[in-house]
């Protein structure tokens, strides 16, 4: 998998005759993972990559050992990883910039604290499938005909505009922010057994018939889009951009949830993936918000779960992956030589095995078989049975994937998480509501 | 001459006890003090989404005290306080009192109490979690209740409720409540209680105008242990009233994984001060020092 990095030519910037060179390397080597190793001592850089320690930290979704075991085998280096909740991943990044190398948020969470500092962009001429990245993460459109959803949608905080720059750019620019790594279209997890009805529209969460069976996230920043979609659904408001939300629009939002809870709609509010999966496998819960492992976890138990599409569209998120400011020299190139690798099919292909989407179809596409191909990502039926990446029985043969292809699904975004203006505003309401 | 000499002696007598409480006096104002001072120099920045930025505002304690949120979340805490202090206390006194007066022999005196320790071999959060599965609407008790044809509908009360909070906070709490009184019982000359009721006092009277009185240092020890760990609890409230209710402490939890470290850190000065007031206020009513 890995080319010998010795025959990696000089990519210092400016020095085109040499990244020539390297084009032709790497055609010569095939299949070989691009390596945007900048060094001018290609031997030491091939001593001394094993003693390199990458530390990334992350969500608990893509912080997979897994990965680490197989950078290992594929690259040679160590990558340690910490995996935190969302809050607490926010928090680190900013507050201990120097306790990691490599720093895997969502593009919400990017929107927060890129501007302070303490990532650099990266080099799109050094990510070698960088023109293959699906195109919701350079120009928001899937498709050339698709409307840009609502919300922070990754291409707005994916690019900055130069080497040194903490300010966004609208357009595509030659600096990253993140390397887009796993994304998907959330809804509401159902219990179809039940629910003992077609459950349609996001509104049915708040339907008296599942009065004390419902639940909602509380992680201010998702559950109040979850209570936009909900909104909206029911005809309550229509808001200009769910994403980034008045101070009346929040007020309307969080006064209609109060009243919701007090009515005593909600069983429970959940922070944690484990808790999601407990209250619904529990039957406490029978329609709640969750994510997708979430409902396969609950599924894995023998206990029937959906992850049920519904008319007004998907919630959905991306994550990436950002390198710490402090990176340079060797572990820089290690860095390089790692999103490259990630992106370069055998982790896209793990990812979809779950039930996420990788940013580089193609490559990942590689690593499945026409099976897992057809079910995962064309929603077709399948033909055998679809195992998890650990080889757990996920679906039997003939199952379809809930919400069908990778276009039906991600087609149908109707909003980003995001960070609003009055971000401030809404944490203090959204605290109210939990206290109400 | 004398009375220089004796002088001299008290200085170094002085000398000696200073040292001798220095390593002590350094630990807290290493490991108190300044993590106090540090709290409330931060809860006076300001702050934006991302950093903390080093001013001087009021804006903190103007955000912390002008909120309803504030104010109801105070109440709510203050109802799971003496709500519990309520429960733990009678509990306590009279495991406290069983253990004291009803058992006799030394050995299983101490046996017992053993036993009343041993749920502290387990995790805080194990004990709290292993309530979820039995008390939920289709946990053990709910299914006990609905074969004995006792109810017909699950109770949801049970678990994610108020009632949840308050049990677990029982539980985990009454062992503080029964150490100390059971200790300052124990220390109880029993000739008062004979004297008492060889002067024809009753079982209430000997209870009232004996042993209550004199178990109070240990009625007010077991109190502070309570009433503290209630006002600062987060998680139990969050686990066991599956987030519903809210509390000080998740209040700060929730504004410090938000980043709003200075409002964290006004709240929790605020906090202290409204704890201090309440331990303040028990050592009025009870000169810990003079009775033990």
């Amino acid at each position: 998998m890995t080319e010998d990095p010795t025959q990696t030519g000089s990519d210092t910037p400016g020095a085109k005759p040499a990244r020539a060179t390297r084009r032709a390397v790497l055609q010569l080597a095939g299949a070989a993972v691009g390596s945007g190793a900048i060094t001018g001592f290609p031997t030491i850089w091939a001593q001394n990559i094993k003693n390199i320690t990458l530390r990334q930290f992350g969500t608990g979704v893509s912080n997979l050992n897994a990965v680490a075991e197989k950078v290992k085998q594929d690259l040679g280096f160590t990558l340690q990883m910490t995996a935190l909740d969302s809050d607490a991943v926010t928090q680190k990044a900013v507050t201990q910039p120097k306790s990691y190398d490599v720093a895997d948020i969502e593009y919400w969470i990017c929107k927060k604290i890129f501007p302070a500092g303490i990532l650099q962009p990266m080099d799109t001429k050094k990510i070698k499938y960088y023109d293959k990245i699906v195109p919701i993460f350079i120009t928001g459109k899937l498709t050339p005909e698709s409307t840009i959803a609502q919300g922070t949608a990754p291409h707005t905080v994916g690019f900055v505009e130069g080497k040194d720059s903490k300010t966004f750019s609208p357009k595509p620019t030659e600096w990253l922010t993140l390397i887009p790594t796993i994304y998907n279209a959330d809804t509401l997890g159902i219990r179809p057994d039940l629910v003992g009805r077609k459950i349609t529209h996001w509104k049915d969460l708040v339907d008296p018939a599942f009065k004390g069976k419902a639940a909602i996230l509380n992680i201010p920043a998702i559950g109040i889009m979850d209570s936009a979609m909900v909104m909206e659904s029911l005809g309550e408001v229509k808001y200009v951009d769910k994403g980034n939300m008045t101070k009346a629009e929040i007020d309307k939002t969080i006064a209609f949830m109060i009243q919701t809870k007090k009515a005593g709609q909600f069983r429970a509010f959940w922070k944690t993936f484990d808790e999601s999966v407990n209250l619904m496998a529990s039957g406490e819960v029978v329609i709640q918000s969750m994510w997708s492992p979430a409902v396969a976890a609950v599924r894995s138990k023998g206990i029937p779960c959906v992850y049920q599409p519904l008319a007004e569209g998907y919630r959905a998120w991306g994550g990436g992956l950002g390198l710490a400011r402090h990176l340079s020299g060797i572990e820089l190139d290690a860095a390089y030589e790692y999103i490259n690798w990630y992106l370069s099919g055998w982790v896209g292909a793990y990812l979809n095995r779950q039930g996420y989407y990788s940013a580089v179809l193609e490559t990942a596409k590689e690593h499945m078989t026409p099976d897992e191909w057809a079910f995962w990502m064309e929603g077709k039926p399948a033909k055998a049975d679809i195992l998890s990446p650990e080889g757990k029985v996920m679906y039997q043969s003939g199952a379809v994937r809930d919400g069908g292809s990778f276009y039906d699904r991600m087609g149908h975004v109707a909003c980003w998480n995001s960070v609003m203006s009055e971000d401030k505003y809404m944490v203090q309401k959204w605290n109210e509501f939990i206290a109400a | 001459m004398n009375a220089g000499r004796a002088g001299g002696r008290r200085a170094r007598i002085g000398i000696a006890s200073y040292l001798q409480v220095a390593p002590l006096t350094a630990v807290f104002a290493l490991f108190l003090v300044v993590p106090i001072l540090t709290l409330i120099v931060v809860s006076f920045f300001d702050y934006d989404s991302v950093q903390v930025i080093p001013a001087f505002v009021l804006t903190n304690y103007h955000d912390v005290l002008s909120s309803e949120t504030t104010w109801r979340t105070y109440l709510s805490t203050f109802r799971f306080a003496l709500v519990v202090w309520a429960i733990t206390l009678l509990i306590g006194f009279w495991v406290a009192y069983y253990l004291a007066f009803f058992v006799r022999s030394k050995t299983l005196q101490t046996l017992l109490f053993l036993l009343c320790t041993i749920p502290f071999w387990t995790s805080n959060i194990i004990r709290m979690i292993s309530w979820v599965p039995f008390l939920g609407r289709n946990g053990l008790l709910n299914r006990a209740l609905l074969g004995m044809g006792l109810i017909h509908q699950p109770l949801e009360f049970l678990l994610f409720s108020d009632f949840a909070v308050v049990l677990v906070f029982v539980h985990l709490l009454t062992l503080f409540m029964v150490t100390p009184i059971f200790n300052t019982m124990m220390r109880i000359d029993r000739r008062l209680i004979e004297a008492a009721t060889d002067a024809g006092a009753r079982f209430w009277q000997v209870l009232f105008n004996v042993i209550i009185p004199l178990s109070k240092p240990g009625i007010a020890i077991g109190s502070i242990f309570v009433v503290t760990l209630v006002m600062g609890d987060f998680i139990t409230v969050r686990l066991m009233s599956g987030g519903q209710s809210a509390s000080v402490g998740l209040m700060i939890q929730s504004e410090i994984s938000l980043l709003q470290y200075p409002a964290a850190a006004a709240n929790a000065v605020v906090l202290l001060a409204v704890v201090l007031l309440m331990v303040g206020a028990i050592l009025r009513v009870v000169d810990i020092r003079k009775e033990l």
